[in-house]
């Protein structure tokens, strides 16, 4: 689903974002991306919207290389991805429902099937009822699974979050991440940059980790959570090791 | 959802949405694009009426000048057909030799009417408008000539007109033949002056329109940044995002056009009544006209042209800043 190879972001002032970054995300794959802040995490999920160009090395997503996409053709390609923000990014004058019905409007569909899938992408997230609100006078969480809700309300087949569980409290938390996995189980990809270690450790989804622009670690599915951190952290080097010695025998 | 097996295919993902054709999404866009504009004008009246009003004054400006350029030459038309020639006579004249010529004269095919004013007629027409009937009592004889005034047939060309005069100056009796239209066509060369400033205050306005709608538009942009963002992270094209813009200063356009012609009409209301009466002391039955269909048309039209290409700028010099980043 999302293939980087050799990726480097180098920022006009100078700053190095992003560091020979080689991973593989395979179709309907969940993974999460961690790291401290302003290890690269976002600046990898903007490469993948097409808000940043890469500076060198190829970006592989949905079979198609984003090198090769020009200008015209980036809201064509996120139209296939759905974007989850830490900070929602609805807009506020709109009610739910309209916020949710945006990426269908966009993309020009009929009123009733906007009507339709708009219901059933709120009713997946737990808000039916209040399509008529305004998103201020909704929690956060239940902001966030509007802003979840717009995401998949055109079916993409890969959804990338930045920070989505940032502002909530766990048990919010959890069920956001319940709401990712339900989604994931149904095929559709998943990438979730979190710096929530606590609420992951818990789940047993791949890790990859960026530091300082490049991946450090990459800990594989684990069928069942890892009884204590310390163990994750050993495993995770071996298998980084492993991960990038296979990319390269793939690449050639 | 949830029992769904996992190695079956994901039906979430595989079932696309069948979107409509292209020419139903483009035509429902542009539908969208109509009514949430009109939509956002209605919710702010006081800010949509004062920019509606600005444009209005900037475009009432040309076409009320214009119109009253337009009635003054009709009313310069009206006195054209009653071209007179005026021909004074020498003073030894006979009054009944006047009355002979004009007998004369009254047979040319080139004229149409031919009016003998009497020497005692003019003194007493001039004593009555002049009021000094007293210093004229010092005068030993009448001073003035015999006058004959002639009516052309109103189809003579310039030419034939001027044959006709020189004609006429040639005759024995005759002291000057006077034509009276050079006025009319100093009057028509003026009214031509000012037929090219009303072009060029015109095209000046046409321009402050542009600016006006223009920087409303780029401050509707700056206002929406936010929305710009998020609509474009979530795929929106460049076209979708400019469409309600566009739609915006077409709808400033032609609320300005008919403001305009709301102000024309009603200075032409306040104009009337004084009007009115000057051209009842003229002995005329002028009365102003108003805009006429195809000129109100040609004035909102235009106003909403104006209004797109303003937008049209704005949009571009704009848009094209905001990326999410």
């Amino acid at each position: 689903m999302i293939r980087l190879i050799n990726v480097c972001k180098r920022y006009p002032g100078g700053h190095q974002a992003l560091t020979n970054l080689t991973f593989e995300l395979e179709d309907g794959e969940m993974a999460f991306l961690t790291g401290h802040s302003g290890a690269g995490k976002s600046t990898l999920l903007k490469l993948i919207a097409l808000m940043e160009r890469p500076t060198s090395g190829q970006l592989i997503v949905n079979g198609k290389n984003l090198g090769k996409l020009k200008t015209h053709q980036v809201p064509y390609h996120r139209r296939n991805l759905g974007l989850i923000f830490q900070n929602h990014q609805l807009l506020y004058d709109r009610t739910v429902f309209d916020n949710v019905a945006l990426p269908l409007v966009i993309a020009g569909h009929r009123h009733q099937e906007v009507r339709r899938r708009v219901l059933a992408a709120l009713d997946k997230v737990q808000l039916l009822g209040k399509e008529h609100l305004y998103p201020i006078t909704l929690s956060g969480g239940e902001q966030q699974r509007v802003g979840i809700a717009r995401a998949v309300v055109n079916r993409p087949k890969l959804l990338l979050a930045d920070e989505p569980t940032g502002n909530l409290d766990p048990d919010l938390s959890a069920e956001i991440m319940g709401l990712f996995q339900d989604f994931n189980r149904v095929g559709v990809s998943v990438l979730i940059v979190t710096h929530d270690y606590d609420l992951i450790r818990s789940m047993p989804n791949r890790i990859l980790h960026v530091e300082h622009g490049k991946l450090e670690g990459d800990y594989p599915r684990r069928d069942r959570p890892a009884a204590n951190p310390a163990e994750g952290q050993t495993q995770v080097t071996q298998s980084s090791e492993r991960d990038a010695t296979d990319e390269e025998d793939g690449d050639e | 959802m949830s029992n769904t097996p996992r190695h079956a295919p994901p039906p979430r993902a595989t079932s696309r949405l069948q979107r409509p054709s292209l020419l139903y999404r483009y035509a429902m866009g542009h539908l969208q694009a109509l009514v949430s504009t009109l939509g956002q004008l209605v919710r702010q009246p006081f800010n949509s009426l004062l920019t509606a009003l600005v444009i209005g004054i900037a475009l009432a400006l040309p076409a009320g000048l214009h119109l009253m350029i337009d009635n003054l030459g009709q009313v310069v038309e009206g006195w054209k057909g009653s071209t007179r020639i005026s021909l004074f006579l020498t003073l030894e004249t006979a009054t009944s030799e006047a009355e002979a010529l004009a007998k004369r004269l009254g047979a040319r095919t080139e004229l149409e009417t031919v009016t003998h004013v009497a020497p005692a007629d003019s003194l007493a027409e001039f004593e009555q408008h002049s009021g000094m009937s007293d210093l004229l009592d010092l005068l030993e004889r009448n001073p003035l000539p015999s006058l004959l005034v002639l009516t052309p047939r109103s189809d003579l060309d310039p030419v034939a007109m001027q044959a006709l005069l020189t004609d006429l100056q040639a005759l024995p009796e005759v002291e000057l033949a006077q034509l009276d239209m050079a006025w009319v066509k100093r009057l028509h060369a003026m009214l031509a002056i000012g037929q090219r400033g009303v072009v060029l205050l015109g095209a000046l306005l046409g321009l402050a329109v542009l600016v006006v709608v223009g920087n409303t538009i780029r401050l509707g942009i700056q206002n929406r940044r936010e929305e710009i963002l998020v609509t474009k992270l979530i795929g929106a094209t460049n076209a979708f995002i400019r469409r309600p813009f566009l739609y915006m200063g077409v709808w400033y356009g032609l609320l300005g056009g008919l403001m305009a012609l709301a102000l024309v009409a009603l200075a032409l209301h306040l104009l009337a009544a004084p009007v009115g009466e000057l051209a009842l002391l003229y002995q005329s039955d002028f009365v102003l006209h108003n805009v006429t269909p195809l000129q109100g048309l040609l004035v909102v039209v235009g106003g909403a042209l104006l209004g797109l290409v303003g937008s049209w700028v704005a949009v571009g010099r704009h848009l094209s800043a905001i990326e999410p980043r």
